[in-house]
């Protein structure tokens, strides 16, 4: 299976209290369940990353949970305010139980 | 009721596939529209509109459509797909610190179909949604 890899796209600076957006991507083949194997005909069991949160200095930004109709390489943007330097951590779960994470400093300026 | 032998049959088997089902922790569940709007809402009233769903009037590849969902004060937006084989897409929660109740992603559609997004504002009450979208070829892998 292809590696999974975080990928994200914050500002490294902001003023206080601007609305900035957050883009992020994690590639993942986002197995639905419903497709089928087309030598033997069975179906594929599904693997889907099923949550997503951002969050900054320990508070939720948002939540996401995901069902299997959500494209491969899962992709979500969403503003946010921002209210001072901080670190802004991304988690991903998948089904398996993995947990894929990633890190952003945002600084002031 | 008669309960034939062969009946019986089918009704064990039957049970005993739905006990060996793996079911993922977090699983929608929901398999019709109805359901999975009861089960977001519990049951509460839901005014049409207030809630803006972006997305291409006719999609190329189902397999990745874009779709933006936003609604002024939600709290968290469900977006369903009502012609997919499930139509649950992906519920957002937003947090204190999230900025405007926005989100893009890109979503699989198995065909031409409506999207339908509700939003559970602040104050406790629901609002609804609906956009349909052509999508010219399906992306649910047949």
């Amino acid at each position: 299976m292809a590696k999974v890899k975080p990928r994200v796209k914050v500002p490294k600076k902001a003023e206080v209290g601007e609305v900035i957006t957050i883009k992020t991507l994690i590639s993942h083949p986002m197995e639905s369940g419903q497709r089928k194997d087309k030598k033997t005909g069975e179906l594929i069991p599904r693997k889907i990353i099923n949550n997503f949160v951002a969050s900054f200095e320990g508070q939720e930004v948002v939540n996401v949970n995901i069902d299997p109709a959500v494209s491969a390489n899962p992709y979500f943007q969403f503003d946010m305010k921002f209210p001072g330097a901080g670190t802004m951590k991304f988690t991903w779960t998948d089904d398996d139980g993995s947990v894929y994470e990633t890190e952003k400093k945002i600084k002031v300026g | 009721m008669n309960l034939t032998r062969r009946d019986a049959l089918w009704l064990t088997a039957g049970a005993a596939v739905a006990a060996t089902m793996p079911l993922p922790a977090f699983a929608n569940t929901a398999e019709t529209v109805e359901e999975a709007i009861a089960a977001f809402t519990g049951g509460a009233d839901v005014k049409e509109g207030g809630v803006d769903i972006g997305a291409p009037e006719i999609a190329e590849n189902g397999n990745t459509v874009p779709v933006e969902v936003s609604a002024s004060g939600a709290s968290s937006i469900l977006l369903l797909a009502a012609g997919n084989p499930r139509p649950g897409v992906a519920t957002f929660n937003f947090g204190p610190l999230s900025a405007a109740s926005e989100a893009k992603t890109r979503i699989r559609l198995a065909g031409t179909q409506d999207l339908i997004a509700v939003a559970k504002m602040a104050d406790g009450s629901f609002a609804m949604s609906k956009r349909s979208v052509k999508v010219t070829i399906g992306g649910c892998g047949g």
